[in-house]
């Protein structure tokens, strides 16, 4: 029986390991990768370098959602947030092992590879990074 | 480039219409709209239909197909164009309908939104909003449209731009105005309390910051300015449409207490219209979240930042409070919100001020009008500029 | 050529439940099993970690600590465990790149109950040892299921360490091993079967204790050592009790097993046990310190190490991880509900 795997596998170095890119003429770092530069532009074709984000950073923003259908059920009420990482990045995830009412803006986290979702008990099981409490 | 004027408007009933199919509602306000421009049917030219999602709602693609056969203009073989741009569906075909008659390539030309959402099951419906951020790495990764939004709250209160009172009050005023709207999905206004204690969908959001889940649709009859009188007395003028885009995902975004697609296409809209922010009377925002329906009245210049929240708080948005009047239709939140509807929905609210037609909430003395619609996170923006004639 | 321990990792999930917790469900008096057993509490799994997350989190802490070595140096990588997220697709290959060591490595999964983990140690040793990789990574790490309402219950736990194993800059160099293996079926799950069977009482003498004293005898032997000569012993532990009395039997003082001890603290995490057990020893250990370990695992065998601490160990970056007392300290107690609900005994719609 065949499903599809491709999709969520291409991702795998942006999922697991923070791999973004970095534009070899500019400099500037993007997460996801991009294929070029929207600053440098043509000059930037082949030009962009694979660049492994640094896994920590601290809370920009959060919400803590109370809806959510899919793989997440078994833990509602969960926090998402906005991380500014330590190269000034921002990244999007949620943020697990915290104690809901001591998420605040600032707080400093660190990214862990966790299960995001699966494909149905028969298929993939998707791991990504989130985020923790970093001391 | 020759101007453009509206000469016929007209809505469904916006809500959950279970009688009624995507056919039936994609055609009927295209109907009253050609009944209030005195259209018999043969003169249309082109159709622009804003729908962002029937392929995944109702298992429908090619929609441009199904509404020239059902509106019957495919016997003409007019050309019919779908547009999708997130909830900006409805406002980017408006702006899309605006060129082609602008341009001179078309002369009379319908143009609406339509959404059917209630043929699916809620959890489904909401992985479909979902998709209008990035589908891989905020949705994908546990963020739901409401959190981003919600995100987006957080950080107007930590900067100190708004409570969440003043949030709030967004809903407060798009009910007071939806119980004065016999077209709106809610017609009972609501306090503050209701709306602060409401359940909650993404902190600080609770399920009355959301728009609701809606069906129905709205369109409007354009044609060259020059014509208008030959259809009817009850026509305004299209100043400008513009249109700005973003980056598809909020975390990539410069800033996220404003929506810089919201200020660049207003800018552009002003500065084409020949007007500043001060000359609009009235407003139709996109407050699909109240938070965005605040953001709006900033980033268009209504409001200052910071004091925009007082404002909705205070009342001073209410069609008689004579300010700039915001969402006197019921906006998104209480009027209702069928996607690619919405844009148009905004449309035919101003063309009823500006004509004198909106009855108990007739904003006074209404002389120019701004439609505000937004697609995902801020990644597509249209403002356009009406005025009565 | 010397062959040990260059670097370690470790992680146990926050959640913990009580056997009280845990009996007062099943109408049956959870403390006294609690007291039986020798547990206080057990680890449990968030519903979005499993053994690769695991394994992972302890993989890249070991990682942490050696900032100098190059995970593309990395020619093998085995993860053992008796809850593998698949049955056929190995844990191994998602740890390898979430720790940048692939593509030029060999990987596998091991099986062998409660002490896979142990086993992998001991192909990495063999690899390095024989020239054919420079570090090998082994893993054990286990979210063991058990029958709801079984006696496993109160002890089926969630964790796992990590090791990497190479010949230069040793911090832990491994003296010997040797190993005790029979066909003794005391515990035991067939393919598809959710939870494992257990042989009651014959899980004691002819299984856990048989193995464990004959791989420990065996290995001091081998060394001319007696207990006296070990700064620490650490014992496979599937509750308190058994490695207590066989630590006494073998002539070992409480002293001796204390560090190496954690199943009453965080429940029998089964492959990840004495990984683990070693793991908070080595967070503890000086210079010149010697320690005895031998694993068990059902079916049934015994893995016996004899470790030597190097000088190397005072220069270790063991600060650039959590050790274990910090991981252990930061604990949150759930009830029986949210037990079911995150090991999901309760099936959802579309399950």
């Amino acid at each position: 029986m065949a499903m599809v795997v491709a999709r969520e596998w291409r991702e795998i170095p942006g999922r697991y390991n923070l791999e973004g890119t970095r534009c070899g003429c500019c400099g500037k770092i993007f997460f996801p990768s991009r294929a070029f530069c929207p600053h440098c532009r043509r000059q930037s074709i082949g030009k962009m370098e694979p660049f492994p984000l640094k896994p920590t950073g601290e809370v920009y923003s959060f919400s803590i959602v109370h809806q959510s259908d899919g793989f997440n059920r078994r833990m509602l009420p969960y926090a998402v947030v906005f991380v500014k990482n330590d190269d000034s990045i921002m990244l999007a995830g949620q943020l697990v092992d915290v104690d809901l009412p001591t998420v605040k803006i600032g707080m400093r986290v660190r990214a862990v590879l966790r299960k995001l979702d699966e494909d149905g008990k028969a298929g993939i099981i998707h791991y990504a990074f989130k985020f923790v409490p970093a001391e | 480039m020759r101007d453009v004027a509206i000469i016929g408007a007209g809505s469904t009933k916006f809500g959950e219409l279970w009688g009624a199919s995507f056919r039936a509602i994609g055609i009927e306000a295209g109907a009253r709209a050609m009944q209030d421009a005195n259209l018999g049917g043969d003169e249309v030219d082109a159709i622009y239909i804003g729908n962002m999602s029937a392929g995944r709602f109702i298992n429908q693609q090619h929609i441009d197909a199904l509404i020239a056969d059902y509106t019957g203009m495919a016997t003409n073989h007019v050309p019919t164009t779908r547009v999708e741009a997130g909830g900006a569906s409805g406002g980017v075909a408006f702006r899309q309908a605006v060129m082609a008659v602008a341009s001179g390539l078309h002369d009379i030309v319908i143009v609406g939104g339509a959404e059917k959402m209630t043929d699916m099951d809620d959890d489904s419906i909401n992985s479909v909003l979902n998709a209008t951020s990035d589908a891989e790495w905020e949705a994908g990764m546990g963020l739901t449209l409401p959190s981003l939004y919600a995100i987006i709250a957080q950080r107007l209160m930590a900067e100190g731009i708004a409570t969440r009172e003043e949030i709030a009050s967004c809903a407060v005023n798009s009910h007071f105005h939806g119980a004065m709207n016999p077209d709106a999905q809610f017609r009972k206004a609501v306090s503050l309390d209701t709306v602060l204690h409401a359940g909650p969908v993404a902190e600080p959001l609770t399920m009355f910051d959301c728009a609701p889940i809606s069906d129905g649709s709205a369109a409007v009859i354009l044609c060259p300015l020059e014509e208008a009188k030959k259809h009817t007395d009850n026509y305004v003028k299209v100043c400008s449409s513009m249109q700005a885009s973003d980056t598809l995902a909020l975390f990539q975004r410069e800033s996220i207490t404003h929506f810089n697609a919201t200020r660049v296409a207003a800018q552009q809209a002003y500065q084409a219209a020949h007007i500043t922010a001060a000359d609009i009377d009235v407003a139709e925002v996109h407050d699909d979240y109240t938070v965005a329906g605040l953001m709006a009245l900033q980033d268009l210049g209504f409001w200052k930042e910071g004091e925009a929240g007082r404002a909705l708080l205070e009342g001073q948005t209410r069609f008689d409070a004579g300010k700039t009047a915001i969402n006197t239709s019921g906006g998104l939140k209480a009027k209702g919100y069928p996607i690619g509807a919405a844009g148009l929905s905004q449309i035919v609210e101003l063309t009823q001020q500006l004509t004198n037609r909106a009855g108990p909430r007739q904003v006074r003395n209404a002389k120019y009008g701004l439609a505000q619609s937004t697609g995902g996170t801020g990644s597509a923006v249209t403002v356009t500029v009406l005025e009565a004639m | 050529m010397e062959t040990g321990i260059v670097s370690y990792g470790a992680y146990v999930p926050r959640y913990r439940i009580k056997p009280e917790e845990i009996g007062r469900i099943w109408g049956v008096d959870g403390k006294a099993m609690g007291r039986g057993l020798m547990i206080n509490q057990k680890s449990v799994p968030s519903p979005d970690e499993d053994v690769v997350t695991i394994a992972t989190a302890a993989a890249r802490d070991m990682m942490a600590r050696v900032p100098d070595v190059d995970p593309q140096d990395i020619g093998a990588l085995y993860v053992g465990s008796e809850s593998h997220p698949y049955a056929v697709k190995p844990t191994a290959t998602v740890v390898a790149e979430a720790i940048r060591a692939t593509p030029n490595l060999t990987a596998a999964d091991l099986e062998f109950a409660c002490k896979a983990g142990t086993a992998g140690i001991q192909m990495c040793l063999g690899l390095v040892g024989a020239g054919m990789v420079k570090y090998g990574v082994a893993i054990g790490a286990d979210t063991s299921q058990s029958a709801p309402g079984d006696a496993l219950e109160y002890s089926a736990s969630a964790g796992g360490a990590a090791y990497l194993i190479g010949s230069e800059r040793i911090i832990a160099r491994v003296n010997r091993t040797l190993s005790f293996s029979t066909d003794t079926p005391d515990f035991w799950r067939r393919e598809g079967q959710m939870y494992p069977v257990h042989g009651g009482r014959f899980t004691g003498e002819p299984a856990y204790f048989r193995h464990v004293s004959s791989a420990a005898k065996r290995l001091m032997a081998d060394r001319g050592t007696k207990p006296e000569d070990y700064t620490y012993a650490v014992f496979h532990q599937p509750n308190g009790k058994f490695p207590t009395r066989m630590a006494k039997q073998l002539g070992f003082t409480p002293e001796q097993i204390a560090y190496g001890l954690l199943t009453p603290e965080i429940g029998n995490t089964y492959s990840g046990a004495v990984p683990l057990g070693l793991a908070h020893v080595l967070d503890h250990a000086k210079p010149g310190d010697r320690i005895l370990v031998v694993s068990y695992g059902s079916g049934a065998g015994s893995d016996a190490f004899d470790i030597t601490v190097t000088d190397e160990i005072a220069g270790y970056r063991r600060a650039n991880a959590p050790v274990l007392d910090q991981i252990l300290a930061h604990t949150v107690d759930i009830d029986y509900g949210t037990y079911a609900k995150f090991k999901g005994s309760i099936a959802l719609p579309e399950e």
